[in-house]
This record gives C-alpha cells, sequence and structure tokens, in this order.
C-alpha cells in the first residue's frame, strides 16, 4: 500500500477475548480510501469478530480502530449512529428482515436511519434492485420467496442503498454456485467502484478473494500474519498463506487452530 | 488421618466453590437483566419513535389477543358461579355468589389469567420472533442501517403490552361476570335483577383499578421476558426453542410473584 494514501480504516493493537479465549490478539491493519481490502484465513481465526469490532457490534478489549482518523472505540450512542451512516454491510446469509418485501429492506437504511420519505426511498430501492441485476417485479416479493443467489443480491443493494463510505462484505459468496458466485463478485467490485467506496471483505474462498481484493491480509489465531497486494499472494514467501490459498492438510495451520 | 482431614478439606472447599459459582451466576444474571430493563424503559422514553411499529404490535398484542383472552374470561366467570354455588349453598349463602364472582374477576382471576394466555401467546411469540433476528444477523443488521434495535424492536413491544393488558383485562372482566351471570341465571335459576344489583352493589372502583394497575403491571412483564430472553437467545433451532420456553415460564413466575406483591399493596 502506498505510505501516501490516506487511511480510511485502521486498526491498532486490537485485542478481543471471550472468556479465556483470545480471539485477537492484537491486530494491525490498514486500509487505504477507495481500496479493497480481503482478509483471509481458517475457520475461528476471529475474521468475522475483527468486522464486527470495526462495525461496533462488538467493543474491542483494548486497541484502536479510525475511521477517517477518528476514534471509534468507546464511542457513545449517537456518536456511534452517526459513525453507522458512513458504513454499508453485506452478511453472510443476507440478514434480510422477514417481514418486509425486497423494496422496503432495501430502502430500510434510508426510511428508518435517515428519515427520508417512502416515495423517494422506493425510487431508490428499484434503481439498486436493476443495479444488481434482479428486475423490478421482485421489489414486492418477500425474502423466503427469493434464491440464495437472489437474497445475496439483494443485500449487496441494500448495502449500497444509502452510498456508504466503507462497505463491509463477510463471505460474500458463501453458499453459492461458483458462476453465481462470480456474478456477486463482479456485482461487487462494479458497485464498490462506482460509489468511490473503501471495502473490507472476509472471505474464504480465493477465487472471490482475488477478483474483489486491491490488497489481501491473512489472519491467523488473531493476528494478520501477511499483508500485501492481491498480485503477490501467489509468491508471498509467508508458509501460512501459501497453505491456505492452495488448500494444503500439511503446513503451519493445523487443523487445531484452523 | 491426615488423609482423612484433607479430604473432609477438600469436600467442604467444593461445597463453598459450588456456592460461590452460583451466587456469581446469580448476581450475573440479575445485573444482566437489570441492565437490559434500564435500557429497554430509557428508550420507551426518549426518541426516536417508531409509530408504525408501535401500530403493529398494538393491533399484534392487543386485537389478536381478544379471542384466548374473552374465552378464558368468559369460562373462569361461568365455572366460578357453578363452583362457588356447590361451596356455598351447603350454608345456605348462595346470595354471595354474585359478590364472589365480580371480585374475583376483577382482583385476581382476569388480570392473572389474561396475564398467563398473554405470555403464552405473546411472550413466546416475541422470544421466537426476536430469537430469531438474533441468529440470523437480523439485529446486527439493524445496527449497521443506524437504527437502534432497542427503539426498533424492545421499545414498541413493551409499550404496546404494557397498554394493552389493561384494556384486554376490563374486556375479560366484563365477559367473565357475563360468564357468572349466564349461569347463574340459566342453569341454577337466580333472578336476574337481583343478580345484577347484587353485582353493582358489591363492586367498587378500586376492585377494577387494581386488576388494571395489576394488568399494566404483568404486560410490562410479558413484553419484557420475550425481548430478553429473545435478544439473548443462544444460536441455532435449539437456542431459539430455549429463548421461548424460558420467556414463557420466567414472564408466568414473574407475573404470579407480582401478583402477590401487588395485591399486598392494593389491599393490605
Amino acid at each position: 500500500m502506498s505510505e501516501k494514501a490516506i487511511e480510511k480504516l485502521k486498526f491498532s493493537g486490537v485485542k478481543k477475548s471471550f472468556g479465556a479465549k483470545h480471539v485477537l490478539n492484537g491486530i494491525d491493519l490498514s486500509v487505504a480510501e477507495g481500496k479493497s481490502l480481503v482478509i483471509i484465513g481458517g475457520s475461528g481465526t476471529g475474521k468475522s469478530v475483527m468486522l464486527k469490532c470495526a462495525l461496533g457490534i462488538l467493543r474491542p478489549d483494548s486497541g484502536s480502530i479510525l475511521v477517517n482518523g477518528g476514534e471509534t472505540v468507546n464511542l457513545g450512542h449517537s456518536e456511534r449512529d452517526e459513525m453507522m451512516r458512513k458504513f454499508g454491510m453485506l452478511f453472510q446469509g443476507g440478514a434480510l428482515f422477514d417481514s418486509l418485501n425486497i423494496w422496503e429492506n432495501i430502502a430500510f437504511g434510508l426510511v428508518q436511519g435517515r428519515k427520508m420519505n417512502r416515495k423517494d426511498a422506493k425510487e431508490i430501492a428499484i434503481e439498486k434492485i436493476k443495479a444488481v441485476g434482479l428486475k423490478p417485479e421482485v421489489a414486492h416479493l418477500y425474502p423466503a420467496e427469493l434464491s440464495g443467489g437472489m437474497q445475496k443480491r439483494v443485500g449487496l443493494a441494500r448495502a449500497v442503498a444509502t452510498s456508504p463510505e466503507i462497505i463491509f462484505f463477510d463471505e460474500p459468496t458463501t453458499g453459492l454456485d461458483p458462476i453465481m458466485a462470480d456474478v456477486i463478485n463482479n456485482l461487487i467490485v462494479e458497485q464498490v467502484k462506482s460509489l468511490g467506496a473503501t471495502a473490507l471483505s472476509i472471505t474464504h474462498d480465493m477465487a472471490s478473494a482475488r477478483k474483489i481484493a486491491d490488497f489481501v491480509a491473512m489472519i491467523h489465531e488473531g493476528r494478520i500474519v501477511w499483508h500485501g497486494p492481491v498480485g503477490d499472494l501467489d509468491h508471498s514467501g509467508n508458509a501460512f498463506v501459501d497453505q491456505f490459498i492452495h488448500g494444503r492438510a500439511d503446513g503451519p495451520i493445523t487443523r487445531r487452530t484452523a | 488421618m491426615n488423609e482423612q482431614t484433607n479430604s473432609i478439606l477438600n469436600t467442604r472447599f467444593n461445597v463453598f466453590l459450588a456456592i460461590g459459582h452460583g451466587l456469581l451466576v446469580f448476581f450475573e444474571r440479575t445485573g444482566r437483566l437489570v441492565k437490559f430493563i434500564a435500557r429497554a424503559l430509557y428508550h420507551c422514553f426518549t426518541p426516536p419513535w417508531f409509530p408504525s411499529q408501535l401500530l403493529r404490535q398494538l393491533i399484534d398484542i392487543g386485537y389478536y389477543s381478544l379471542p384466548v383472552v374473552g374465552m378464558t374470561a368468559l369460562f373462569t366467570g361461568m365455572v366460578l358461579a357453578l363452583q362457588s354455588y356447590t361451596g356455598f349453598a351447603r350454608f345456605n349463602a348462595e346470595s354471595a355468589i354474585a359478590g364472589v364472582v365480580v371480585l374475583s374477576v376483577t382482583r385476581e382471576l382476569s388480570p392473572v389469567l389474561a396475564g398467563l394466555m398473554v405470555a403464552g401467546r405473546i411472550g413466546a411469540s416475541i422470544a421466537a420472533e426476536i430469537g430469531t433476528m438474533r441468529v440470523t444477523e437480523q439485529i446486527d443488521a439493524l445496527t449497521t442501517l443506524s437504527v437502534n434495535p432497542f427503539k426498533y424492536l424492545i421499545a414498541p413491544r413493551v409499550i404496546a403490552a404494557t397498554l394493552m393488558l389493561p384494556f384486554l383485562v376490563l374486556i375479560g372482566d366484563i365477559i367473565g361476570v357475563f360468564g357468572g351471570y349466564v349461569v347463574s341465571i340459566y342453569n341454577l335459576g337466580f333472578n336476574s335483577s337481583s343478580y345484577l344489583s347484587q353485582t353493582w352493589d358489591i363492586v367498587e372502583t378500586m376492585d377494577v383499578v387494581s386488576g388494571l394497575y395489576k394488568a399494566a403491571a404483568f404486560g410490562f412483564i410479558v413484553a419484557l421476558m420475550g425481548c430478553y430472553h429473545g435478544f439473548n437467545s443462544g444460536r441455532g433451532a435449539q437456542g431459539v426453542g430455549a429463548a421461548t420456553t424460558n420467556a414463557v415460564v420466567s414472564s408466568s413466575i414473574f407475573i404470579l410473584i407480582f401478583n402477590y406483591i401487588l395485591t399486598q399493596v392494593f389491599f393490605s
């Protein structure tokens, strides 16, 4: 990453434990403005916890998380709500609201979070539905009536509807067939570029990581063990990265720790 | 001898360890519940409010609970008249039936039974809905969309249940007394006008009002327990199932405890 690049999001010494289990052991990482960083790592290595700490859903035990240079750990309710307006998030399972139809789901942040009138919010929602490759007719369907791939598209539309500055993607291609996964990857790249947003994603899917990342970081046992441009991934010289990207059972990552 | 002493000391130490651990768990859970109640109350009284959510809950908790509360009150009043007659006839005190029915229904049976029925219907539903939202990350999604889950999910349910339970109990009072009247007149052969005048003479405003206060307290308990257990639901279907069961059991127990406390406050 260029030294001159503006740091949009920066983790410094972030630690988080649940009881005796230390999940994050001092995360140091930053994402430059307008860049896409993908965090890779095995299950249970702390990827999701790191994302939730950045979103303010979990509070780190220690360390600092800066957004646009401002500290976000220990913010009050109103400052936290204000900061959340900068964020968009695509959840692994979509996390669409069952009781609302598709356009209401997409417009939720606009109507409830920003008090936009429903008519204007609906127009934006329909635009976003088209932008993620769905037909406007799905606007009045409910989440349960859509396939997994369609739900991911709706989740993406909801994540970008408020034009956030930073978008988080939690395992965006999990549970999708390879073709649909590639469609979602393309949509993610397209939407992030069109908004000029900064993106932080976590994934196991190396095809997805290669497609959507400018930079990749590998997390293992709650620490960043490698960080570099996506082009360096195949010759990182890091044993953890090599084992992970090639999916080998033998290497420094054992089944106990993965 | 030393081994025996060590064994006794170990046993005693383990007993103290178990008691200490139990106390710590109790205080931790109590503290978590108190903190949740304080947050819920704070968000009930501070803007922004979500009127559409409140309206939805008022209809769901109030209007859709009417049949189950009405049926419970009707048959409770009818059975009460029958049982009272069976007992009072032994002492030639049949004329007290109207008073027993109206006082029992308004002071105790209508609020408690309505509270328990609503705990089963609404407490379980709230816990299951919010628990599922927790498990499927919908609550986290609310946070990321700049909407406070306490304001959007908890406050409307707590406000609606607290407001609608007195309304349900008032209707339950009328239906319960009507049930007793129907059995007394058409089954036991009482005179209609004298039954009604005895009912009217005995019942006082405080009898009805105390029941309505109780109902408001029970509504608050039911919604709060449903929200608390749903919000802190464990993972998966088992976690949501446990949250639902815990919501119904804890709200039922709290209703019975608070019923005693409030009765003591109102009538001692």
